[in-house]
């Protein structure tokens, strides 16, 4: 650990907090339907998509209809890529004459861009072809993001006023989402990726001939365009298999430090854009509040583990200054790596500019933590901010419980229904993590996918049923995740993880939306104060995190021990 | 159904934008405006691609600085479900994943270290980057390749001491990243002198 590691913590840190609330202004203005500097040139682009596609913009839905209407997208999306993929040797755009996916490979796949998770089964250099990545995959990292922003938009809606019916139209929603808000911002961050050294282009992979005589084929393609929404979006899905270790992903110190300010810019100015629409501001910077308190602790988790070094090895005979260097990049360093693990784990991202499979145990505990807990701090673009007011509904019924009254958020009694279906929510990841991890370390074709033995071993299972239900995407990467086993389990994973959590929220949303919206009394609980920050840091380590700790008891702390014990397996 | 219209509309046209249009259209404004950068930063000497500025590649040679240890593999020729190492290759990136109690990479280190003489070593030297195309070392660890690049060149220590210093790239602002040698552009430079006899850095 280093003064000038962690000011350059600091700084990005600073970077995104204070871009963050200028934009949570602006996706406010652009979600309610407001005109924007942008719009005279994109007006007629939004007005002939709505023609084209017979939308009626002016036409609200209620929570079935947008629930509905938001499955179609993702159904119709998952069945025209899974189709692109399984054909992809037939399809123009392939200089390498990659050939087609399997079909358990294409299911998991197109599963897991649909559902903003971006885990990768395959190596995209060896695996994708041009076309593929950028009408595939690159299409995906744009809907499967404006969806999520779409859903934590529509649940926003519900406390505005008391007895509405409807949460918005879906198709406006996602639509001036990805014109107004991603494209711009994509625009101007491909030149500067492109400017950094990011390669775009359609020239197929070079065969260098190196100093010493060897040869060397160097796999390119478009990629500057796919790295820059799979930051914004929080999709993590890289070209590349390093991903955003890769020299053509991530290529400079400062392109390191833009990726990390791109994946958290969006979900932090959420909630900012959260306060706007509620019209109480104070109740989104209490979100944002909670959501920087975790992720800065994890963050600062991460670094001291991971720039302490790995005691093995410096008993080894290698110089723990630079801290732990295995699995990591010299233009990044420990500090930056762990930044990086951090922040695409608090978020959904999923991205890695450093293997956290090499992680040390400790530091590699953060980002399985991270995911474990829902993925709040600040979560996803969307996702985040919808699954942290969840929590929040269940932070005022716990203290709701403990003063003996009805519990209110933001003006709306939160009653049973809410809470049945908040528990359905948040229920489904320890279900889907813990029991797929149990059932896949029991199962003989489970164990062989596992690359490290020992307790790193059972952490390799519980990272990628994490990684999935949670709709992350990173991995401890030495699993073999392209088995029929993985392939479908944990394609059954995301979806769960995205679909049956986001269907429960948007209920909730419908049955919160028609409710009076109750003028604060006396007795009202204050929701943006310090007592309501703390209560829901509380209730999302607990209820989040705490079901999770015999699990990472055998997995990371189990091996921390053991190599505290110099012991090795 | 009346969902199903608009989705597949919407889908297919934000396929045509996003997934066609803006692509291409940046393939071709790159092409133009930042043609070495789109290109991936070729580097060509004589006429012929020798690698890419962004990417390491190994180096096995006494008189060239070597990169850090690389765990990139390729199928086996012989075994096409299997696969054997391959360091520095640029057309298939991946990390060793070997945990940090892994027997393996505690055993690796462990012989490496010994053959490399005096320890503590530079913590970038003997580990595998995440990508395996690591293009960087870190000053202490070209610090120590000084004396053997110098004797295999016959070149005076201090004039090799000279040029690592004059490839350190330090952190933007004195701030951001980390201090770095670019392996290959180093070689490339004392390659340089050892044609012109005289400095290239």
């Amino acid at each position: 650990m280093t003064l000038i590691g962690w000011a350059q913590i600091a700084l990005v840190l600073a970077l995104v907090f204070l871009c963050a609330v200028p934009l949570g202004a602006y996706i406010a203005r652009v979600v309610q339907g407001e005109r924007t500097v942008l719009s005279p040139v994109l007006g007629p682009v939004e007005r002939g998509f709505y023609g084209m596609a017979g939308v009626d913009a002016s036409r609200g839905m209620g929570w079935l209809t947008y629930a509905t209407a938001l499955i179609v997208l993702q159904a119709v999306h998952f069945l025209i890529l899974f189709l692109m993929l399984r054909f992809q040797d037939r399809l123009p755009f392939n200089p390498q004459d990659q050939s087609a996916l399997s079909t358990q490979l294409a299911f998991n796949t197109a599963i897991s861009f649909v559902t903003n998770t971006n885990w990768q089964a395959y190596v995209g250099e060896t695996t994708m072809s041009y076309g593929s990545q950028m009408w595939g995959l690159t299409v995906h990292n744009f809907l499967s993001a404006a969806t999520g922003i779409a859903a934590a938009v529509a649940i926003t809606r519900a406390f505005v006023a008391g007895g509405v019916k409807e949460l918005g139209n879906f198709w406006v929603d996602l639509t001036r989402i990805t014109l107004y808000l991603l494209l711009p911002i994509v625009l101007v961050y491909t030149l500067f990726l492109i400017a950094s050294g990011v390669p775009q282009t359609m020239a197929g992979y070079v065969d260098a001939t190196t100093l010493e005589g060897a040869k060397q084929t160097i796999a390119l393609g478009p990629v500057a365009f796919q790295e820059a929404i799979k930051m914004l979006g929080t999709n993590g899905g890289g070209f590349f298999n390093a991903n955003s270790a890769h020299p053509f992903e991530n290529p400079t110190a400062l392109t390191n430090a833009v990726e990390i300010w791109s994946e958290l810019v969006i979900p932090f100015a959420l909630a900012v854009a959260f306060g706007h629409i509620v019209r109480d501001r104070r109740q989104g910077f209490a979100l944002m509040w909670v959501m920087a308190t975790l992720m800065i602790c994890a963050i600062v988790a991460c670094y001291a583990a991971e720039g302490a070094g790995n005691p093995l090895l410096t008993a080894a005979g290698i110089d723990p200054s630079m801290g732990n260097m295995e699995g990591k990049e010299v233009r990044f360093g420990t500090a930056m790596s762990s930044m990086f693990a951090t922040t695409t784990t608090a978020t959904s991202t999923g991205a890695v500019n450093a293997m956290h499979d090499s992680f040390t145990p400790l530091g590699g505990l953060i980002p399985l933590f991270l995911i474990q807990l829902g993925e709040v701090v600040p979560g996803g673009v969307g996702s985040g901010l919808y699954a942290i007011l969840v929590f929040a509904l269940l932070a005022v019924f716990v203290a709701g419980l403990m003063v003996g009254r009805t519990p209110e958020y933001l003006g709306k009694k939160v009653q049973a229904r809410e809470i049945k279906l908040a528990m359905l929510a948040v229920l489904i990841l320890p279900l889907c993590i813990l029991s797929g991890t149990a059932l896949c370390l029991v199962l003989p074709n489970g164990v062989s996918s596992l690359a490290n033995a020992g307790p790193h071993g059972l952490s390799e299972m519980l990272y990628a049923f994490s990684s999935a239900t949670g709709n992350n995407g990173s991995a401890f990467a030495g699993l073999t995740a392209d088995t029929p086993l993985l392939d479908y389990g944990l394609g059954v994973c995301m979806l769960l993880g995205r679909f049956a959590f986001l269907v429960p929220v948007l209920a909730i949303a419908g049955s919160l939306a028609a409710k009076p919206k109750l003028l604060p009394s006396a007795g009202t609980f204050p929701t943006h104060g310090p007592l309501f920050i703390g209560l829901l840091i509380g209730v999302i380590l607990i209820l989040g995190g705490l079901q999770f700790l015999p699990a990472l008891s055998l997995g990371p702390l189990a091996e921390h021990f053991s190599m505290l014990a110099g012991k090795t397996f | 159904m009346q969902h199903l219209r608009p989705a597949l509309v919407l889908v297919v046209l934000f396929t045509v934008l996003t997934g066609l249009a803006f692509p291409l259209a940046f393939v071709g404004v790159a092409g133009a405006v930042f043609p070495r950068q789109a290109g991936g930063s070729l580097i060509e000497r004589d006429g012929k691609v020798i690698g890419s500025s962004l990417l390491g590649q190994t180096f096995t040679q006494d008189k060239y600085f070597q990169g850090r240890p690389s765990a990139t593999s390729t199928p086996d020729p012989a075994d096409a479900t299997k696969t054997v190492s391959a360091p520095y290759n640029a057309g298939n990136s991946a990390g060793s994943n070997a945990g940090p109690t892994s027997k393996t990479l505690i055993d690796r280190v462990t012989e490496d270290v010994g053959k490399a003489g005096a320890n503590p070593v530079p913590g970038d030297m003997l580990t595998t980057s995440a990508s395996g195309l690591d293009p960087h070392i870190s000053p202490a660890t070209a610090a120590r390749q000084v004396a053997r690049v110098a004797a295999a060149r016959s070149m005076p220590e201090g004039r090799v001491r000279e040029m690592v210093v004059a490839h350190t790239e330090g952190r933007l602002l004195g701030l951001i990243g980390e201090p770095r040698v670019n392996v290959l552009a180093l070689n490339l430079a004392l390659d340089a002198q050892a044609l012109d006899g005289k400095p290239a850095s």
